[in-house]
């Protein structure tokens, strides 16, 4: 009999200290026994650390979202939607698939027509959708939460308005709500018919090149001009601006605002123009967060410039030395068509040329889509809409239902709805709060709960192991293979010194270990490390032209450090699994972005 | 020289080109190509089919050579193998005709500059077909060979392979004719070879076009292609001369060349032995050079390099290759009315 090497998800128990932790979550994503049955894993390149009950919300708006448009609105054939499930704070998922072929060829004709319809308009379509999340972010940043002052306003009684601002709490918090799913509606409108361009070019290239790298067809779809890049080339034209406005000096690597900007500003003229500048660059470029856009605490570079600010350091002194700052975009353009023209030149017949060229620009086609959405979705609208949240926890600790405005992360959102509901009963009473401590109980419970868990390792995966892994969608956006599977099924304690993840970025380098869980702790980053962390993000991109290669634990080839990696040119290994685990901060370490491995070469006691 | 050439007993690679192939046989045509190529190779030159008949004349009057052999059809294995013993023992007996015999030393002494460098003798098949020349016995190779009376000897053990049982009897099956009966000879300067081994334009195991497989090991290529070492093995992507394997095998022993002539079996260091026989940018200049090769024959090759004691690459051979090549590959995939039904196709599951 086959050994399962993965615990079953009703085996594992809480964690001393955070034995309440399903009273963060909603009762559907409890672990029932029937669950056994399936496959999970954790899905950690979404959501690394455990949820916090607001941050529930991003994976429950996102996965009703995917999961409505791949069962029910284009009908994927053979693919369904997502399950979630939640253990000591960690999001397993699995995927629902379809093996009826009756069922699949019933599904294939309703997909052919309703994914065809927006392939043949996928421009168009995309410049609507443009339209729509530029609309959405406008409404959600309208949202005008009600002040509850002493007296109404007197234009409720002067123009007979009929209601008073204590009704508006809930239909304030309710469009907020809405709007942020709404974003995940449009998030996956047209996501999966992207990757789906991707996943049919790549299965075409492992049949026609058995040995294609991951990295290699990554480089042949990938487009130059992409929103993500957006907010580095802002930053590098203004540390271009401070050198020639000599202000250069200014700039600390602590990047604290509140003394750079009014040192700026004591400049006179050229300080002015800097901080115009700075002013044109931060609307709308600095609306990226510094994550992913899963967790509320993941600001942008709006709320917290000091992120921004503490990279110019370095990019104004590489302007000194007289380097350009410039993405090399037509080197990067003559490489990738460099390398299309010589694997179509290698393929076997004039048909088979034509099919290559047929699939390789629809993945061309998509590819603006599904770069770009993130800017619109992960960064801007979910830090606005985190903001909003913000707004009703301000309203919330202002009538004593919570201590601090953050707080309000620690209610699950019905439950902030409930906490509201307080506050408008309070006003329109005439009378404090009832109950004042019961959220602040529970807050405070789970604030240790999270402290806890966060400290506390989730298995990779859970349930049954499968034989294999083929989906090629699974591969190539969670890195997750059957070769995976069987590294994660290694008992504990085989370590090696070698970790084994995705070659990203080819290269052999060796270094020094710079492991980093948050972009916030960019200051340690010294010159030629070589970076270990959890996943990159777009706002971490100002960090690469300081280093010498990039290790992950998350990620495929077209994640963002790969991608990023290859444009510096950079060995990079993506999807390690655990190397911000097992390696230590300052170990030498051997990267070679050729074969994906990463070797340990010292110990650190 | 002129006298040399015009006899069309001998040619120089400088000579020769993948059209002389009827003349100078498979592996002389694809060194005189190569080199025409700008690709190094160690020089050397041809004795060609004209020369084997040239010595081979004498010896069909004198010997009755094509009665003895057609009685032999439907004898015996132990008539067959006397008989083919005693025809090869007067081949060897055999002088060449002083014209061949004169233009032979004197390129000899040419190419070894008076005995200097050894040289290898290989035997040079007409057949483009490596299944036919293998029953004929064509694959001899005599490698260092250090003096003009050695190197004479070797081209006649060459010749008189022709006449093995096997051979023999592979053409009397086939009904092939003796009068037809060819071969060339190759005498090249030997490479001493701080490593050397093979190279594929495509992955053997997989067929994959955009790889090339390099294998390499210390000391001459004998030892890989009989399969006596585990070589390196390094796969690099064609297009962006990325390495991507490196398998370091246990290279145990070398075959390294004997002052006696030939080659002698020395076990290799304990140190030298996982160490990678190849330094980066020695495999990137191989792969560099593969690629030329294919280019050049716009198909797939199968060569045997080898790297000297200074560091040059020179290739010894270049074949296409077959494997694949006889594969017939359905397209993996075939245009479609719009690009994206594509996806339909994959996603319906029928691809």
């Amino acid at each position: 009999m086959k050994i399962n090497p993965f615990p079953m998800p009703s085996s594992i128990g809480p964690v001393a200290g955070a034995e309440n932790w399903q009273s963060m979550y909603p009762y559907f994503t409890h672990v029932q026994p029937e669950d056994d049955q399936r496959f999970w894993f954790y899905n950690s390149m979404h959501f690394s650390e455990p949820m916090s009950a607001f941050d529930m919300i991003t994976a429950e708006a996102a996965y009703h979202a995917m999961g409505a448009y791949m069962t029910r609105v284009f009908a994927f054939p053979t693919a369904m939607g997502i399950d979630y499930r939640v253990i000591n704070g960690r999001v397993y998922i699995t995927a629902n698939t379809v093996t009826d072929p009756d069922k699949i060829q019933e599904r294939l004709q309703l997909f052919q027509q309703r994914a065809g319809h927006y392939y043949e308009n996928w421009d168009t379509f995309y410049g609507e959708w443009e339209q729509r999340m530029l609309a959405l972010i406008r409404d959600m940043n309208a949202i005008k939460i009600p002040e509850l002052p002493e007296y109404e306003d007197e234009a409720v009684v002067m123009k007979n308005r009929g209601t008073a601002q204590n009704h508006h709490v809930r239909t304030t918090y309710h469009r907020t709500l809405e709007l942020y799913s709404q974003m995940w509606m449009h998030h996956f409108e047209m996501l999966m018919l992207g990757y789906g361009a991707y996943v049919v070019f790549f299965q075409f290239c492992k049949q026609a090149f058995p040995e294609i790298t991951d990295q290699n067809v990554a480089r042949m779809v990938a487009g130059i001009d992409v929103l993500m890049f957006r907010p580095d080339d802002e930053l590098k034209k203004l540390a271009r601006l401070a050198v020639e406005l000599e202000l250069g000096d200014l700039f600390t690597a602590d990047g604290n605002p509140a003394v750079i900007l009014p040192a700026v500003k004591a400049r006179g003229g050229n300080g002015a123009k800097w901080l115009q500048a700075l002013e044109v660059a931060r609307d709308p470029w600095f609306n990226i967060s510094i994550g992913d856009g899963f967790y509320h605490y993941e600001r942008s570079w709006n709320d917290d410039l000091s992120v921004p600010l503490s990279a110019l350091p370095h990019y104004i002194e590489l302007v000194r030395q007289g380097q350009s700052l410039d993405r090399p975009t037509e080197r990067l353009r003559q490489e990738r068509d460099h390398i299309v023209n010589e694997y179509r030149s290698l393929l076997g017949s004039d048909e088979e040329k034509a099919a290559f060229d047929q699939m390789l620009s629809v993945c061309h086609l998509v590819f603006p889509y599904v770069e770009n959405h993130k800017f619109y979705c992960e960064h801007w609208l979910t830090t606005s809409f985190f903001n909003k949240v913000r707004e009703f926890g301000s309203l919330l600790s202002r009538f004593g239902v919570i201590d601090q405005q953050e707080d309000v992360f620690h209610l699950q959102h019905t439950e902030v709805e409930q906490a509201l509901a307080a506050v408008m009963n309070s006003w329109a009473a005439g009378s404090p709060p009832a109950n004042p401590n019961h959220w602040k109980v529970i807050v405070k419970e789970r604030r240790a709960m999270l402290k806890v868990l966060a400290d506390c390792q989730a298995p990779p995966a859970i349930g049954p192991m499968p034989d294999n892994i083929e989906d090629p969608a699974l591969q190539m956006l969670w890195g997750i293979t059957t070769e995976t599977l069987h590294r994660w099924a290694l008992p504990p304690g085989t370590d090696t010194g070698e970790l084994k993840g995705y070659a990203a970025s080819s290269g052999v380098v060796e270094g020094i270990a710079r492991v980093l869980r948050s972009i916030n702790d960019f200051g340690e980053v010294q010159e030629g490390d070589i970076l270990v962390c959890p996943v990159t993000h777009p706002s971490w991109s100002p960090l690469f032209s300081k280093l010498k290669a990039a290790v992950s634990d998350i990620g495929g080839t077209m994640s963002h450090m790969a991608i990023v990696a290859r444009e510096y040119g950079m060995p990079a290994v993506v999807g390690t699994g655990d190397a911000t685990k097992r390696i230590k901060n300052g170990q030498r370490i051997r990267v070679d972005g050729d074969r994906g491995i990463v070797t340990i070469l010292d110990d650190v006691a | 020289m002129a006298a040399v050439t015009t006899i069309q007993a001998l040619a120089w690679f400088s000579e020769i080109d993948l059209h002389s192939v009827a003349s100078v046989g498979g592996k002389g045509a694809s060194l005189g190509e190569l080199r025409r190529a700008g690709i190094s190779i160690p020089d050397g030159f041809v004795l060609t089919t004209d020369a084997f008949r040239l010595f081979v004349a004498t010896l069909r009057t004198a010997l009755q050579l094509d009665q003895r052999i057609d009685a032999l059809r439907g004898q015996d294995n132990a008539t067959l193998n006397a008989e083919c013993a005693r025809i090869r023992a007067a081949l060897m007996q055999q002088q060449s005709p002083p014209e061949l015999q004169s233009a032979v030393s004197a390129a000899y002494q040419l190419l070894s500059e008076q005995g200097q460098h050894a040289v290898a003798v290989r035997s040079s098949a007409t057949s483009e077909d490596s299944a036919d020349a293998s029953f004929a016995g064509l694959q001899d190779t005599y490698l260092w060979v250090r003096s003009e009376a050695a190197m004479l000897e070797a081209v006649k053990l060459c010749w008189a392979s022709l006449y093995n049982a096997e051979s023999v009897s592979y053409r009397l099956r086939l009904g092939l004719p003796e009068a037809q009966l060819a071969m060339a000879v190759v005498i090249q300067r030997m490479v001493n070879s701080h490593c050397s081994g093979v190279m594929f334009t495509r992955s053997p195991t997989t067929g994959d076009r955009s790889v090339i497989t390099l294998e390499g090991s210390w000391g001459l290529g004998s030892a890989i292609v009989s399969g006596e070492v585990t070589p390196d093995k390094f796969v690099i992507n064609k297009i962006t001369r990325e390495i991507t394997r490196r398998d370091i095998g246990c290279k145990l022993m070398a075959h390294v060349p004997s002052p006696d002539g030939g080659i002698l079996e020395q076990e290799v260091d304990a140190e030298r032995q996982q160490q990678p026989c190849l330094q980066d940018a020695q495999i990137l200049a191989l792969a560099d050079i593969a690629k030329q090769v294919e280019l050049h024959y716009g198909k797939p090759q199968d060569i045997e390099w080898a790297l000297d004691q200074d560091g040059n690459i020179l290739l010894l051979q270049s074949r296409p290759e077959t494997v694949w090549a006889n594969k017939d590959k359905a397209p993996v995939a075939t245009p479609t009315a719009k690009p994206f039904d594509h996806i339909f196709k994959v996603m319906g599951g029928k691809r």
